[in-house]
């Protein structure tokens, strides 16, 4: 059999993925006409394309995957005409090709609405790679730029020309932006937020001339106003491409596009339309995941399975638009008769959220999201299967995100709800695949089902399927290390302290199998330093790079110097000798977030001579390359402050001093504050002192970064000796326990019993292991010595910090650039 | 000029060898462990894998961000496949034939080894 694809666009290209999944090159032979030059690109993402001009980041496949799948591409080539008598079509070129079945999936063009003038020099659509070249260019010698349509389409082109610079404002017909999707709170609050963005929304405005001489300087308005610009993008929405139609007989949907019915069928035999071209019950739908939809279904018809059939799809989209969280499903509008809105407004956070309810009350049939889409996962299934909510609604909008997790997780759910929809998965299909192919991983999960590998929006809920049924299957989920190691990382700690082993290698024969990896390899290192603290040195290739090299490396393949200032303090000596280092080895500075100075851009065959100098000058290493303890932040505390209640840095530096070159499951942070007033900001670090007026707080499992936790009390009013005991036992404890690559906020909210839980461990000894863990301590502590130390008075040790084995120079693919008076990398791919 | 230098590394296979160049000593290498290495403008980086006594040599050059960095790289296995992982963002790569084991990235160039009197030799075609 011989399948014609006619357009390859997104579906077009997802049509011959599935069918080569279903059928071999010797059953069905598939050839694809493409009237773009580019094969199919990912035009969901297409601003992305002003970011870098990069086409092959967008590509659906490239050319050589459609040789691999015996698929015959012809890009450039625009068929003009069917032949239903004798079963062929006719190409721009003159080509002839016969077929059995025909695809249509021609896709949609820019609408572009009659306008006068609009034919003029500047006027864009926003529809193709070539559009998007043309739009580049001709906005290099512009400042002013329009985009006609407040639509999806239209916001991202407006946040393109804003990229690039130019005054931009985006001019929509209706009184609100994404007419179809929000309704007037929701735009006021996009709008609001667009415009603080530095774009102008102008609503409710019909354009009604381009003037200009030529070239476009002006648009005027029904109501005489007028906007001046120098370029307009027209994004007013799209039209099916349909032009097949007519000369062979097709019947066109009322609004344009070839009439399908739910077998994605034509009314000519043997024809088929599928995405933005086909019409099916009077609608055309300009979303990917119906139209892949359409293509499986078309897939399941051709080859004769004949079982799948496509009853309409779901116009439900969730978006970051310009930097703002937009979500919009079912009956976003609130058009079904007495139906029940429910909404909160919050200017202050600039978060919209609105759901409508049935009249009873007990159903969600749609519902609005702005600034945070966070809810939008379970809120649209709740609305897409028709579950009965719960009784008080309203907390599905309101409640905070913990709550509500454990109130409403995939486990209500019912197995029919569609948890991928961009591949169009249910929650059934993923459960059944777990256990059938006995899936243990998300990884695994993900190839096999393709379940979240279009936008990813649903990973989160995949990884919680998966858990949920692993458990129903009566498995216990052991987070077990990577293919050589069959074991938790606790269980590792306790195999290298048990069997005394000291070598990766040794441990891998031992207790593995294979050869190692990325994985096992540092973690198996981190737990060989917390129980032994050697020289990591000695094995160097088991390490990560930044811990191989004991330096971070940074873009371009230099790496920087962190030398440990304890607490922060310094004294004017010290820093010279900083100065005078960095200036002779030409290496940027600058402060860090832990109160130290980090040297940038240092070639690895200067480290070791970078750091004879500074330890010559009394410093250590800072082990900013380590997950090991960092820094322990001080404010200045009562030496000199008026509000102090004690001498925060000297404490700050006992601490640092103790646990420095401590090798932990992840990096370790701490601060010391002198008075409640937390200029350290110690509530934010992995360990947090705090001091009161009869001692100290002790807070644990704090952090910064990309999800920020406060730390917990885990024991307040403690004497100076109390709080080090304590921080021991803690610490050990997490060392011992904690999965690799886990912060302590991130153990502390696994462990059962939370914060209560830990306190009965640390503070009331109810294991009675405090003492083991106290001594385990002190053992590491006793065999501390400077790592830098070491190697700079080793001269086989400093033959390490080498990149070729041939040139005793550098390597010269490092390149820098000047900025602000310092050298920055230079190359970056 | 990065693109010069992308198309500069063809793998070259046993056969096609023309110059057999001397690298360094078996003793300068580290165990498990890769160093870079210099030929007429391109970067080499060859692999001591010590646990499978096996020797390897790819570009140096990651083709994901293209850092001169992968003689730095860790290396391991994936089932029986040899592999080294970028230091950067972990990417990783067959050391037997090149292949990028992660979807979207370039495969690398590989050049033979051979060792003679304990001395590594790269084979490269001109």
């Amino acid at each position: 059999m011989k399948i014609v694809v006619v357009g390859n666009g997104m579906v077009g290209y997802k049509f011959c993925e599935k069918i080569r999944q279903k059928a071999s090159a010797e059953k069905v032979e598939v050839i694809v006409y493409g009237d773009e030059i580019i094969p199919a690109y990912d035009r969901v993402h297409l601003s992305e394309y002003f970011e870098n001009q990069k086409v092959d980041g967008l590509l659906m496949a490239t050319k050589e995957w459609y040789q691999t799948q015996d698929i015959t591409l012809k890009t450039g080539e625009l068929v003009t005409s069917i032949n239903t008598e004798e079963k062929s079509i006719k190409t721009h070129k003159g080509n002839v090709e016969s077929y059995d079945a025909l695809v249509l999936a021609t896709g949609s063009a820019a609408l572009v609405p009659k306008i006068k003038g609009v034919e003029k020099k500047g006027v864009f659509v926003y529809r193709k790679i070539e559009d998007l070249d043309q739009i580049i260019q001709f906005g290099k010698g512009i400042k002013r730029a329009a985009v006609l349509g407040g639509g999806l389409l239209g916001l991202e082109a407006a946040k393109a020309l804003m990229d690039m610079n130019l005054e931009t404002q985006v001019i929509e017909f209706a009184d609100k932006l994404m007419p179809r999707q929000l309704d007037q709170i929701g735009s006021d609050l996009l709008k609001h937020k667009i415009e603080s963005l530095k774009i102008e929304v102008l609503l409710g405005k019909n354009t009604q001339t381009i003037q200009g001489n030529g070239k476009l300087s002006k648009l005027e308005f029904s109501d005489g106003t007028e906007l001046e610009t120098e370029m307009l993008v027209i994004s007013c929405g799209i039209i099916p491409r349909d032009e097949l139609a007519e000369n062979a007989g097709i019947t066109k949907g009322p609004r344009g596009g070839y009439q399908v019915n739910e077998k994605m069928e034509t009314n000519i035999e043997g024809i088929y339309a599928i995405g933005e071209a086909a019409s099916y019950n009077q609608m055309t739908y300009g979303l990917v995941a119906p139209g892949y939809e359409m293509a499986e279904v078309a897939i399941d018809q051709i080859i004769g399975r004949k079982e799948l059939l496509f009853k309409g799809a779901d116009m439900s989209t969730k978006l970051k638009l310009i930097g703002v969280e937009v979500g919009s499903f079912g009956d976003a509008l609130g058009s079904t008769e007495n139906c029940l809105p429910i909404s909160i407004i919050d200017q202050n956070l600039g978060i919209y959220k609105k759901i409508n309810l049935s009249a009873d009350g007990k159903k969600l049939l749609g519902g609005i999201l702005v600034g945070d889409t966070g809810d939008y996962n379970i809120l649209h299934q709740f609305a897409l299967n028709g579950i009965t909510l719960p009784p008080n609604p309203e907390d599905l909008i309101l409640s905070s995100k913990e709550e509500k997790s454990t109130l409403n997780g995939v486990a209500a759910l019912p197995s029919s709800s569609q948890i991928c929809s961009c591949e169009n998965i249910s929650k059934g299909a993923i459960e059944e695949a777990i256990k059938s192919n006995n899936l243990e991983n998300l990884a695994q999960v993900k190839s096999c089902t393709k379940a979240g590998t279009g936008c990813g929006a649903c990973t989160p809920m995949v990884g919680d399927i998966l858990s949920e049924t692993l458990q129903s299957m009566g498995k216990v989920v052991r987070k077990i290390l990577c293919e050589h190691f069959d074991y938790t990382r606790q269980e590792l700690f306790d195999l290298v302290k048990v069997s005394g082993i000291t070598s990766y290698d040794e441990f891998l024969s031992e207790y593995g199998k294979g050869d190692g990896c990325e994985i096992c390899k540092p973690a198996v290192a981190s737990i060989l330093s917390s129980v032994y603290n050697d020289l990591i040195i000695k094995q160097d290739t088991i390490q990560d790079t930044n811990d191989r090299f004991l330096a971070n490396i940074q873009k371009g393949g230099s790496y920087s110097v962190v030398p440990r200032i304890p607490g922060g303090e310094i004294t004017p000596e010290k820093l010279i000798v900083i100065g005078e280092v960095a200036k002779d080895y030409h290496l940027y500075t600058k402060i860090t977030g832990g109160q130290r100075i980090d040297l940038f851009g240092a070639r690895i065959e200067d480290l070791p001579d970078i750091w004879e100098r500074l330890i010559n000058a009394g410093f250590e290493s800072g082990h900013a390359y380590g997950k090991s303890l960092r820094t322990v932040k001080s404010c200045v505390g009562s030496t000199w402050c008026r509000y102090g209640l004690h001498d925060s840095v000297s404490f700050a530096i006992e601490v640092e001093d103790r646990y420095k070159g401590l090798r932990s499951p992840h990096k370790l942070k701490g601060g010391v504050s002198g008075c409640r007033r937390e200029c350290a900001e110690a509530q934010s670090k992995d360990f947090g002192i705090i001091a009161t007026e009869i001692g100290w707080n002790l807070y644990v499992g704090g952090n910064g970064g990309a999800n920020p936790v406060h730390a917990q009390l885990l024991a307040g009013d403690i004497d100076s000796e109390t709080l080090i005991k304590y921080l021991d036992r803690f610490l050990m404890f997490y060392i011992k326990t904690a999965e690799p690559l886990n912060r302590t906020s991130v153990w502390l909210s696994k462990m059962e019993g939370g914060i209560e839980y830990l306190k009965s461990v640390i503070v009331e000894d109810s294991l009675k292991i405090g003492e083991q863990l106290e001594q385990e301590m002190q053992q590491l502590l006793e065999v501390y010595q400077c790592e830098w130390k070491a190697v700079v008075n080793d001269p086989e040790l400093r033959k390490k910090f080498t990149h070729f084995s041939n040139r005793l120079v550098g390597d010269p693919a490092l390149k820098f650039n000047e900025m602000r008076g310092q050298k920055v990398p230079a190359n970056w791919g | 000029m990065i693109k010069e230098i992308i198309t500069k590394y063809e793998t070259v296979i046993p056969e096609q060898v023309k110059v057999w160049e001397k690298v360094a000593h078996v003793n300068d290498f580290p165990l498990n462990g890769g160093l870079a290495f210099y030929y007429k403008g391109l970067q080499v980086a060859v692999f001591n894998f010590t646990r499978r006594n096996e020797w390897y040599a790819t570009q140096n050059l990651c083709p994901h961000k293209k850092q001169m960095i992968l003689s730095r790289g860790m290396i391991g296995s994936n089932g029986e496949e040899p592999k080294v992982a970028c230091p950067f963002h972990k990417k990783t790569f067959s050391l037997k034939n090149g292949k990028s084991l992660n979807d979207g990235v370039c495969d690398l160039a590989t050049y033979p080894v051979k060792i003679e009197a304990n001395e590594v030799f790269i084979g490269f075609n001109e």
